[in-house]
């Protein structure tokens, strides 16, 4: 990997802002008969998530197309223990220009970014600095992440302080022995009082999917989440031994639809960790397409929590440009 | 569009699936086919078109197949499988092997080429047709190579005739031939006109497989040919899938023929959905139960059964699904629809909405091409089980919905058809789900999925879907018989009417003995029973059609046997025996008198009867099931159940022991048997009855008959609520209970004019255990 970053200017405005100002999902109050008859076959939803990638390809111009927007939805995200300012700001260099921009014109797309750059607390500052002027939202976790353990009060007033420095998308983690012990009214009680602590930042809920034991919790926790005033409900911390996959993001999108239907608000979907590959990036798309329709293929409303998604996706818009198979240093590194 | 209206659209775009190693393959044969038999291809000769339904472009000409034709194909099958036979399960399980193995390394052509000349999405002929069909061949090499010394006992029928459908070509090719070869038959396999190309590939594949010549022969045609192979006197055994109206047509073509018969038919299949269940998987199975393959699949979950509580958010949720579903061209890789087989089905989809839909709400997704055999999505609800569309099969993407209140009610309805193939039970609820399975009328139950199939688990039908399976051990049957020895059996008639009749003791009434009453016969009328010597030993009822009314209602209404335990089955079978072994000097005397055999001889049938008893009483708790191994997470659980209501006419020759050689098998499994007891000597039945009176058989169970065997035959096995004949007469019967079984396709058991040893083990054994039972395939996958 190359380490002397290029900071070249960004040149041109983004072609789109993610925000598409959808009105923000207020919660409702907890609805536990709700979430009691909630139920999520294994083996079916397996099934349907096994058999998607062959029912649904893009080929050609499409599988630009889609690659590209796949870009724009990506939270482009650094959460590491060596984490440093420098770091931080090639990070976000590559969120402003995701994509070389002789690809972009071969293409004839004008400029795109990443739908938010997704860091710790500390480096907020950093990343707000490094994204000023260019509509790209910072993106902090939160509240004792990954593990979510640390004192309530420090959790809530974590949030608090990032909303202070500056980021405008909260990524909390909830207590998963809520929802292990299934203590509904305390999972809601915690995620609506982060929601409050948000204020005008829009809140990502981490259910931490990998160790809630089944689909049927998660399915459950996606709905509590979202009663409680979630912006979005995303999969993992990427800390997990399992993070995104197909079938856990089936039966959360299912969630979100039903929420949708119950409420009208639309509530948007993150899959984060271990998401690497371009092809597998088109099956979520293709899989929220199918089940949630095109408006949910919008960074408002769509996250990729990714750190090598992009890489893999420049190498393949490269040959969709040329006809021949791209290498990983021929594009800047983030 | 460009890459910036695309990025705004997100529309999918077409992702065709190339044609052009299939056309070319066509193109090399100047697309023109003759037929494959004895190891090469006939020059082509007049024929028909074969078409591409989703462009109607022409994508061969294929050759009618004459009498000639056939001859030929059955003479080199014929030549052929002796040797086959010999060669020896390794053998064949070598070419078996090959055989999987040329169909992977040819898989896209196959999947390609099927998807061309049937209309399926490539999607499905590429991740489940031909995968599928490769599976098949693997596992039945492994048949090939465990069938000495896992069935010792089986033989080969001999030449096989196998007919298969258009709606899954090499699929239903690979499930006819795959078994047939294992077991060391030969074949005759003729394909749909329609869709007989990858058939012929595969014959290329048999070729390059080295199979000896004649093993495998396909003829090309269309029903005429069918109709030649079903009538040709050299073939052993006839296979078919279809519609049950040919099925039909088929069962009273062969009977009385001596050919086997396999018939795999249409369906109705019921999807129930409980209140319980993963709505959003339930709604997403449907897709995989109605719109896969069009609907055009003989086990379509094509009747959905709601719970009234959940049903109108059930359809919405349905209809919001069914908006995604994509329509098109069949190559393409991103298709959910293809294209409907031919538009002869296309017009017969047609007219059945038309006309029935006006019952219900007809609701109808998606946009169809302009040009093609397509048909859109539909779903018709708001019908009730008396609705056209809720009883006939539409075999069509059509899917009709009704709703129920309680699970006894889903039972009900679900079991509320002519057929009996398959269902879907879709519920959380492992108890709920456990308990439906069995109550389903159907050859394969999946639990929380749909069209789930496997080499390894059984496939096939009851009622007028037909009978026999395929896949699994089971499956094996359908083309191997028992090695029994069996002889030539004489009509026996009743000693003739003395001059002078000589008149013992109290006379004694001999009564029908139905429903655990003794009933005087309908018709009023008995036939005196001498004894050799001249000796009146009583009359015997003569029962007519309504006597077997009688017989069959009470059967039908003592259903609870079936559920009975088998330890309790079992116990009063071996009760039965104490209660005979109490009178084996009454039973002794009784045969002698009748047959005039010497009473040591009497005596043995006594004791052998008793032994028998016991024999079936041992089975009743021991034949398992078994749980198959199956590629899912999950258990395919082969269930033996009782077959229903049996229909059996005794053996003539042995009058206690026949008796009791077809009643306790029948018993043992949960059956319940309406028995005609021995023609001329029907008095050690008629004694026999108050044996069962004494030993807790409850009421209806068994039945006992007396009378002509000649006269009641097609009553009984014309009866549309009996489930099976059988037959151990002397009197020639066979033809006419296999002709008449045609009526609700029953299955039978003949003996067609030969006779085993009663008192051999050829009187008992698995054999009996097959013909009392069918295999339930119920999937059930699990995980949490």
């Amino acid at each position: 990997m190359k380490t002397d970053t290029q900071h070249s200017p960004a040149g041109t405005k983004p072609a789109q802002l993610p925000q598409l100002h959808e009105q923000r999902n207020p919660g409702m109050e907890l609805d536990l008969d709700w979430v009691a008859a909630v139920q999520a076959n294994t083996s079916a939803i397996e099934r349907r998530a096994a058999t998607l990638p062959g029912r649904r390809t893009v080929k050609k111009a499409y599988q630009a197309a889609w690659l590209l927007k796949a870009v724009t939805c990506i939270d482009l995200t650094t959460l590491s223990g060596d984490d440093t300012p420098g770091r931080v700001r090639r990070l976000c260099a590559k969120a402003r220009q995701p994509v070389r921009a002789d690809i972009l014109e071969a293409l004839g797309m004008g400029p795109i970014t990443t739908g938010a750059v997704c860091v710790y607390h500390e480096m907020v500052p950093t990343a707000v600095e490094a994204l000023a002027g260019t509509g790209i939202p910072v993106a902090a976790v939160s509240t004792g992440f990954p593990a979510g353990l640390s004192p309530f009060r420090l959790r809530v007033e974590e949030i608090r302080e990032s909303v202070a420095a500056g980021a405008s998308e909260i990524d909390i983690v909830i207590s998963r022995r809520h929802v292990l012990l299934g203590n509904w009214q305390a999972l809601y009680d915690e995620v609506r009082s982060f929601r409050e602590a948000c204020g005008e930042a829009h809140m990502k809920a981490i259910l931490a999917t990998g160790e809630l034991g089944s689909l049927r919790n998660v399915a459950r926790a996606s709905l509590v989440c979202m009663m409680a005033g979630a912006d979005f409900i995303k999969t993992s911390t990427g800390k997990e031994s399992v993070n995104a996959t197909l079938p856990v993001s089936l039966t959360m999108i299912r969630a979100i639809r039903d929420y949708h239907r119950r409420t009208g608000h639309r509530v948007g979907y993150k899959p984060a960790g271990g998401i690497s590959k371009a092809k597998a990036a088109l099956n979520y798309l293709a899989m929220m397409r199918d089940e949630l329709g095109t408006r949910w293929l919008e960074p408002d409303l769509f996250r990729f929590g990714a750190s090598s998604l992009l890489g893999d996706i420049e190498r393949q818009l490269e040959h969709h440009v040329t006809g021949r198979y791209s290498a990983a240093w021929r594009h800047p590194a983030g | 569009m460009n890459v910036s209206d695309i990025f705004r659209t997100m529309d999918y775009g077409p992702a065709p699936e190339s044609d052009a190693e299939a056309q070319a393959w066509l193109a090399e044969r100047n697309r023109t086919f003759g037929h494959f038999i004895n190891g090469a291809f006939t020059a082509p000769g007049k024929g028909f078109e074969s078409r591409n339904p989703a462009t109607g472009e022409r994508l061969a000409t294929l050759t009618q197949a004459t009498q000639e034709d056939v001859d030929a194909a059955v003479a080199a099958a014929r030549r052929a499988q002796g040797k086959w036979a010999r060669a020896g399960g390794h053998e064949r399980a070598k070419y078996l092997y090959a055989l999987a193995r040329l169909v992977q390394k040819n898989a896209r052509l196959f999947a390609v080429l099927e998807t061309l000349d049937n209309g399926k999405p490539i999607r499905e002929s590429r991740d489940i047709d031909i995968p599928l069909v490769a599976r098949h061949f693997y596992y039945h090499a492994g048949m090939a190579q465990l069938m000495e010394a896992e069935l010792p006992d089986a033989e080969p029928l001999g030449v096989c005739g196998q007919i298969i459908p258009w709606n899954f070509p090499l699929l239903m090719l690979a499930w006819k031939v795959a078994p047939a070869l294992a077991t060391g038959n030969t074949v005759v396999l003729k394909p749909a006109e329609y869709t007989s190309l990858t058939a012929l590939l595969f014959a290329r594949m048999c070729q390059e497989a080295g199979l000896p010549r004649g093993v495998v022969n396909i003829v090309t045609g269309d029903g005429r040919v069918g109709e030649m192979i079903v009538a040709h006197p050299d073939i052993d055994k006839i296979a078919f899938t279809g519609s049950t109206e040919v099925g039909r047509r088929i069962r009273e073509a062969t009977a009385g023929s001596g050919k086997a018969l396999t018939l795999e038919l249409g369906g109705k299949s019921p999807y129930i959905v409980f209140d319980d269940a993963d709505i959003d998987s339930a709604v997403e199975g449907l897709v995989d139960a109605i719109w896969f393959n069009q609907g055009q699949v003989c086990c379509a979950g094509s009747r959905l059964i709601v719970q009234e509580g959940i049903a109108e958010r059930f359809h919405e949720k349905l209809k919001a699904r069914m908006q995604g579903l994509r329509i098109g061209n069949p190559l393409d890789k991103c298709i959910d629809i293809g294209a409907v087989v031919d538009p002869v089905q296309l017009k017969t989809i047609t007219e059945m909405v038309e006309r029935g839909g006006k019952e219900g709400e007809v609701f109808q997704a998606g946009q169809i091409p302009n040009q093609g055999c397509y048909y859109p999505p539909t779903l018709i609800t708001g019908l009730e089980p008396a609705s056209y569309l809720m009883q006939e099969e539409i075999f069509g993407p059509v899917l009709v919905s009704t709703t129920f209140r309680t699970p006894a009610e889903a039972v009900a309805l679900a079991n509320n058809t002519r057929y009996g193939l398959a269902a879907s039970v879709w519920t959380e609820n492992v108890n709920l789900a456990l308990d439906m399975a069995p109550r389903l009328v159907a050859g394969v139950v999946w639990v929380n999925a749909t069209n789930l199939f496997d080499a390894a688990a059984g496939f096939g039908g009851v009622r007028e879907s037909g009978f026999g399976r395929e896949g699994g051990w089971e499956g094996l049957r359908a083309y191997t018989r028992p090695r029994v020895a069996t002889r030539p059996l004489k009509r026996i008639a009743p000693a003739p009417v003395p001059d002078e009749a000589e008149i013992i003791g109290l006379d004694r009434t001999a009564k029908l003995y139905i429903g655990g009453r003794q009933v005087r016969p309908d018709g009023g009328y008995s036939r005196p029973v001498f004894s050799p010597r001249g000796k009146l030993l009583g009359h015997a009822p003569l029962a007519n059609r309504k006597d077997i009314r009688n017989a069959v209602e009470a059967a039908r209404g003592a259903g609870g046997w079936a559920g009975a335990t088998a330890h309790l089955r079992a116990q009063i079978i071996y009760y039965i025996a104490e209660n005979l072994s109490a009178r084996a000097d009454d039973f002794t005397a009784r045969l002698h008198d009748l047959t005039g055999v010497h009473a040591k001889t009497a005596r043995a049938e006594v004791e052998c009867a008793i032994r028998r008893l016991f024999t079936w009483a041992a089975w009743a708790d021991k034949y398992d099931g078994a749980a198959r191994a199956v590629p899912i997470r999950g258990v395919a659980l082969a269930m033996n159940e009782p077959v229903g209501v049996i229909g059996a006419f005794c053996p003539d020759e042995a009058p206690l022991l026949g008796l009791i050689s077809v009643i306790a098998p029948a018993i043992a499994m949960g059956n319940r048997v309406v028995a005609v007891a021995s023609e001329p000597w029907p008095l050690a039945a008629t004694d026999f009855y108050q044996v069962l009176d004494t030993s807790d058989v409850p009421p209806g169970v068994v039945n006992i008959l007396t009378g002509s065997h000649e006269e009641l035959a097609p009553h009984l096995a014309g009866h549309l609520d009996v489930d099976t004949v059988w037959s151990f007469s002397s009197s020639d019967i066979s033809a006419v209970i296999e002709k008449e079984s045609a009526g609700n396709l029953k299955r039978s058991w003949v003996n067609n004019g030969r006779g085993r040893d009663w008192l051999s083990p050829a009187g008992e054994g698995r054999e009996f255990l097959a013909h009392a039972t069918e295999v339930k395939t119920v999937w059930v996958p699990y995980g949490e």
